[in-house]
Order: structure tokens, then C-alpha cells, then sequence
């Protein structure tokens, strides 16, 4: 029921995505923007914002299965690849590799980026859990804020000395989906989609991680190999997203939170719900970054990272401060 | 993990007071003075360190402003620079050392100032090393709402300076009333303020993105801070801003170190500890403020500094004006070392900024290997 719904709300969404802009079109020209043609003004205005709404559509989704496993994961409410630093390692990798090494080939890009995702995710989750007790909420969460930290001025350093690439530091600091094309979503594609298929993978596993590791072993669950298979595949979901969009934040905190109240804890049915309720956050920030400063446009990480901290905060002030 | 107590791994903490306490006992009474004389013996002995440190720190931070004078494309002589400095005119060095090295070695020195000693006076009243005006928000506030006077609404001067500590002050409010709840708990007001900051963040990043450009030097000055483009106008405010509100905050320098043991021991000990409190929190916020407003949220100064000072220290010294020179010391070398030494002309926040991030990381991990609450 509520999927229909949020297949709905999606659907609204974009047809709302591709109609405004800094150019309202009607709707005879969506559609014949839709079916490729572009000999007016406004149909050519649709055919620039088709890439963009898809390309929306897919980080969305892609960031909130990420959010989502990685809360089961880590079995921590807090767990989001902005806050945990996986994002600001991947954005790190790609300035690196274009500073240092010339890189230029986007499949390349991608994979330099799910490295540094894979890199950042390893180095949070041991800094996060060393010591008595093993990783908290807190601990991951401070752990991924000062990793955070550290990636973005390593990132800015590598950066500065070439003037030649400093446009493109602009958009490893804000996250965006100004700049889809077609080509770019389908070379991303098969990454977020390798990534999604491991996540659906564990979702079983996931609930049985829940309850907690000796009790999962205790059923069976091969707890090691469900949480690496699913780590695995979040991380190919951020880094790849990362890669094409820039580092976008709060997408995965907010998602799985909204939807474990309307759908309840079961992962089977929470990742397909996630992906689209990512898909309608992202898309909808997108519509509201256009839509609010006309006739710029803000941008959807600088959206969602407003929209997304209440939310955080909101979380951190329900649970005690024992569990924390 | 229990989250309301002082820490307990560094006697520093707590052995000051607890010594006030013995030496206020002390001296009426008709002890065999073995006790008072070690007492009094410590005392000296530390008070002897105290003055070593401060002297060194302030030696450290008058070669560094000495060399930002110096050093740079062109090199000047020591006797022109202090020629320039004393207001003679001297051919060539007048303009670059006294218009353009001045003001950036005057807002170095300052700024750093007031980050370390705002820094470390929330550091202590938190009784928490993270819980630093650059990890909890109010830097980004200041950083946010300066952005805004300036490339926004094309404000300059003093009025920039009152956006940022308006803006600096709402901050500290609204992460100490959303973190409140049957009492502050340290854990609860760090995240809440690393969600702020997070918020505070991309507004700067949209008032930047508004601007005609994407300019990466000034975009750079309000996300890591730079000293940049410093000249009198900016330097002034800080300056009046440090004078009048670095001597409230040393003051209340006693009354802090007897809050880290909790407010009911403080006010058993005659703190009046609301007052203190409020007069910290509007003193170091009004600091960071000014210095932000002037030089951009230089990165983790304010976070660095006071644990630095305490370690040099020692334990039982009020770290106050120690993590000030540290901070001042710290921004002067790490732009001295952006400026002229890596080829590229590095602003002084993504200096501290890559120096400073492994040593918070280090501090999460000692903090969780020591199994202590942080």
C-alpha cells in the first residue's frame, strides 16, 4: 500500500522535475521532449532535465539502500555515508587521481571512487571501534566526522596547487546533479546496480544481524560473511554516487528512519521502500533547489544536508544518552 | 558507558582544586607542615613550569611573527623590518612589510589568540576536549552568517563582525537548548552540534555558491579560513574584540578549573557557577566571533590548543593563556609554512586543517582504547 503510494509520489515528482525549472514548459512540450524531440526552447529545456531527474532518481535510491544497510551493519541509527565519511573518501580518491595521476576516464573515475569509499568505510569502522565496548553510535559517528574532516582538507590541499581542475573542486564540495548526461547514468549503472543486487542479497541476513551477533550465529547466520557482502555492496553504491554527483549527505540518515515508522524493521521490505523513498527525497530536493532561488538554482547537496540535520538531530535528542 | 562525569584519566583535572582546598585548610592550623611544605613545594614547582612555558610559547610566537615579517617572496633585513615597524620609512620594505606582512602577522598572532583561548575555556567549562567551538558549530556560525554580511549583502568593517557573533551566540544557544534535557550531557551536545555544523556548513556553501564566481580563495577563507587579503580594517575589530573580552575570560580563569569538577563541588568552593558560566560562554563565543568574522574558521585551532597547552603544562596550571600563545603560534607557523615553504601558496585553514584532523582522529582512538566515556 504505502508503495504505491510512494511509486506515485515519485511519478508526480518527476513529471514535476522535468516541467520546472528556471523555464516552466507545458505540457505538450514534455511530450514531445520525451519522445526526443527538441525544436523548441522548452522541449530542448525537457531533454536537458531528463538525465537530470533520472540521474536523481538513481542516487537517491542508491544512497538510501546504501543509509540503510549500513544502519543495519553497524547496527547504528546514525550511520549514513556523509556522516560516516564514506562519501568525503571517495570525493578525496577522485581529487587525487585527478590531481596526481591524470585522471580523466569516467569508468575509471568510478572505480578510483568506490576504492576510496571501500578505504574510508574500513578506516571509520576500526578508528570507530577500538576499545572497550566496540563501536557505538558515538564512536562511529565522531569517528566519521573527524574522518570527514580529514578527507576534505587532504582533498582541498591536493587541489589547490592546480588551477586547472579547481571548476571541478567546486563540485567535489557540494554534491549535485546539475551536470547528467545520459552517457554518465549509464556508465554509473552497472556499479549502483552490482551494488543494489548485493544489498537485496543480504537483507535476510540483515534482520537476523539485528538481533544481535551471537544470537545470529547461534541461528545459522554466517555473521562475517552477511555483513562484508553487504558492506561491500553499500560502498559500491557510495562511491559510485560520489563519483558521478559529488558528495550528497543525509539522503541515507533520513530515509530509513521516515520508512522503518511507516513499514516496520523487516529489511526484506525496507530496502525496496528505501529506494524509492530516496528517489522522491533527492528528486523532490532537486525540484526545491530549482524551484526556491529562481532563476538559480541551489544546489541538492546544500538541500538535503538542511533538510537532512534536523532530522539528525532530531534522533540524537529521542534516544537516551546511555545509549549513545 | 556513563557519560556525566569529569574524566578521570588525567589528574590534571581534578588535583588543582582539591590542593586549593588543602592549602585554604592549611595554613591556620598547627599541621606538622610536612603536608603544607609539599603542598607549597608542588605549588612552586609548578608555578616555576607555568612561567617556563609561557615564556618559551611567547619567545616561539614572537620568532614566528618576527619571520612572517621576513620571510617571503623578498627577504628584508631584521633592522629594516623593526625600521618599518617603528614607523620609519624605509624604500620598498614600507609597503610590502608594513601594508601587506603586518596586518597578516597582527591577524595571525590575534586570531590564533582568540581561538585558543576560547577554545580551551569551552574545552574546560564542557569538561571535554571535542566539545571545541570549530567541532560543535559556533565557528561555522560565525563562518556562515560572516559569509553572508560580506558577499551577500556587500557589508564590510564592524557590521561583518556583528552579524558573526550575533550569529555565533544563536548558535551556542540553540545546540546548548537542543542538547538539553534533564541536564547538558557532553555526548548529546557534541553530536548535535556536529549536526549543526554539517547544517551551517552548506549555508555557507550556498551564500558562496551565490556569489558571481565560484572563487576558490574566498570560498576557501569561510569552509578552512585564511589570512589572505588581511588588512587594518579587518585586524582592528579582533584586536578591540581581545582586549576587552581575553581579560573577562582569564578573570573567570579560576572559577572554570573548580566547574570541571561539577557544579556542586564549584559551588561548594563559593563559585558562583551560572554566572560563570554565562560570562565564559559570551567571552569565548564573542572571541571566536570576532576571529572568524576576520579570518574564516581557521581549521581546528581552537580544537587543538587547549589540549596542547594542558600537556605543556602540566597538570593543575590553568592552560588559559598557554593554548592562547599555542593558538597564536600555531596560525603564524602554519601560514609561514603555507606561504613559502610547499611550492604552492597554501591558506593558513587547510594547513591546520591537514595537521590537525589525524590528531583529532589519534584523540578518538587513545579516548576509546582507554575504555573511558569521552
Amino acid at each position: 500500500m504505502w508503495f504505491v503510494v510512494s511509486l506515485a509520489v515519485l511519478a508526480g515528482l518527476v513529471l514535476l522535475s522535468v516541467t520546472v525549472g528556471a523555464r516552466a514548459v507545458s505540457a505538450d512540450e514534455v511530450l514531445a521532449g520525451l519522445t526526443g524531440s527538441s525544436r523548441t526552447v522548452g522541449e530542448a529545456a525537457v531533454a536537458v532535465r531528463l538525465p537530470r531527474t533520472l540521474l536523481a532518481v538513481v542516487i537517491g535510491a542508491s544512497l538510501a539502500i546504501a543509509g540503510t544497510v549500513m544502519q543495519g551493519v553497524t547496527r547504528n541509527p546514525l550511520a549514513d555515508p556523509g556522516i560516516l565519511g564514506v562519501n568525503a573518501g571517495a570525493s578525496l580518491a577522485v581529487v587525487t587521481g585527478m590531481a596526481w595521476f591524470g585522471l580523466s576516464a569516467a569508468v575509471a573515475t568510478m572505480w578510483v571512487a568506490v576504492a576510496g569509499a571501500a578505504v574510508a568505510a574500513v578506516f571509520v569502522s576500526v578508528v570507530g571501534s577500538l576499545g572497550r565496548g566496540g563501536a557505538s553510535p558515538l564512536k562511529l559517528a565522531l569517528a566519521g566526522a573527524a574522518s570527514s574532516a580529514a578527507f576534505a582538507s587532504l582533498a582541498v590541499a591536493v587541489s589547490l596547487p592546480r588551477g586547472d581542475i579547481a571548476e571541478g573542486v567546486r563540485s567535489w564540495q557540494i554534491g549535485g546533479v546539475g551536470g547528467a548526461t545520459a552517457d554518465r547514468i549509464l556508465q554509473v549503472l552497472p556499479f549502483l546496480a552490482a551494488g543494489a543486487l548485493l544489498c537485496a542479497a543480504t537483507a535476510k541476513g540483515l534482520n537476523t544481524l539485528a538481533l544481535g551477533d551471537d544470537l545470529a550465529a547461534g541461528l545459522g547466520e554466517r555473521v562475517a560473511l552477511t555483513r562484508g557482502l553487504a558492506a561491500t555492496g553499500a560502498v559500491l553504491l557510495c562511491g559510485a554516487s560520489t563519483a558521478v554527483a559529488g558528495p550528497i549527505g543525509f539522503v541515507g540518515l533520513v530515509v530509513p528512519h521516515a520508512y522503518r515508522l511507516l513499514v516496520g524493521t523487516d529489511h526484506r521490505w525496507l530496502l525496496p521502500f528505501s529506494a524509492v523513498g530516496g528517489a522522491v527525497l533527492l528528486v523532490a530536493a532537486d525540484v526545491l533547489g530549482r524551484v526556491v532561488a529562481r532563476p538559480e538554482e541551489i544546489d541538492v547537496g546544500i538541500i538535503t544536508a538542511i533538510v537532512g540535520a534536523p532530522v539528525f538531530i532530531a534522533i540524537i535528542r529521542r534516544r537516551k544518552v546511555r545509549s549513545l | 558507558m556513563s557519560t556525566q562525569q569529569p574524566p578521570r584519566g588525567r589528574v590534571s583535572v581534578d588535583a588543582h582544586p582539591h590542593l586549593d582546598a588543602v592549602r585554604q585548610d592549611v595554613p591556620g592550623t598547627p599541621s606538622p607542615g610536612s603536608t603544607a611544605a609539599t603542598v607549597r613545594r608542588i605549588r612552586r614547582r609548578r608555578a616555576v613550569r607555568a612561567g617556563v612555558v609561557i615564556g618559551v610559547l611567547a619567545a616561539v610566537v614572537l620568532v614566528a611573527f618576527t619571520a612572517t615579517l621576513v620571510i617571503g617572496e623578498r627577504w628584508y633585513s631584521i633592522p629594516d623590518v623593526v625600521a618599518v615597524v617603528t614607523g620609519h620609512d624605509v624604500p620598498g620594505a614600507s609597503f610590502t612589510v608594513g601594508r601587506l606582512r603586518l596586518p597578516r602577522a597582527v591577524l595571525g598572532a590575534v586570531t590564533g589568540f582568540c581561538f585558543g583561548l576560547a577554545g580551551v575555556a569551552i574545552q574546560t567549562m564542557l569538561r571535554n576536549p571535542l566539545a571545541s567551538p570549530d567541532v560543535i558549530g559556533i565557528s561555522s556560525g560565525a563562518s556562515a552568517a560572516a559569509a553572508f554580511a560580506i558577499i551577500t549583502l556587500g557589508l564590510g568593517g564592524a557590521a561583518v563582525s556583528a552579524f558573526a557573533i550575533v550569529a555565533a551566540l544563536a548558535v551556542a544557544l540553540v545546540v546548548y537548548l537542543l542538547a538539553y534535557r534533564d541536564g547538558v550531557a557532553g555526548t548529546r551536545l557534541i553530536l548535535i552540534g556536529i549536526g549543526v555544523a554539517a547544517m551551517l556548513e552548506s549555508v555557507t556553501a550556498y551564500v558562496l555558491s551565490r556569489a558571481a564566481q565560484w572563487d576558490l580563495q574566498e570560498a576557501t577563507r569561510w569552509l578552512t579560513g585564511s589570512l589572505n587579503g588581511a588588512d587594518w580594517e579587518a585586524v582592528l575589530p579582533t584586536v578591540v574584540a581581545l582586549a576587552v573580552l581575553g581579560p573577562v575570560l582569564l578573570g573567570q580563569g579560576r572559577d572554570l578549573a573548580a566547574l570541571r569538577l561539577g557544579d556542586e563541588a564549584a559551588s561548594a568552593q563559593g563559585v558562583r557557577v551560572e554566572r560563570t558560566r554565562v560570562l565564559v560562554i559570551v567571552a569565548a563565543v564573542g572571541l571566536v566571533a570576532f576571529a572568524t568574522a576576520a579570518s574564516g574558521p581557521i581549521a581546528f585551532v581552537a580544537f587543538l590548543s587547549g589540549p596542547i597547552a594542558a600537556r605543556l603544562v602540566g597538570a593543575g596550571t590553568s592552560p588559559l593563556v598557554p593554548a592562547g600563545l599555542v593558538g597564536a603560534a600555531l596560525v603564524l607557523l602554519a601560514d609561514l609554512l603555507g606561504q613559502n615553504a610547499l611550492g604552492v601558496r597554501y591558506p593558513v585553514g587547510v594547513v591546520t586543517g591537514v595537521l590537525g584532523s589525524p590528531y583529532l582522529v589519534w584523540l578518538i582512538i587513545r579516548t576509546n582504547r582507554r575504555g573511558t566515556s569521552l
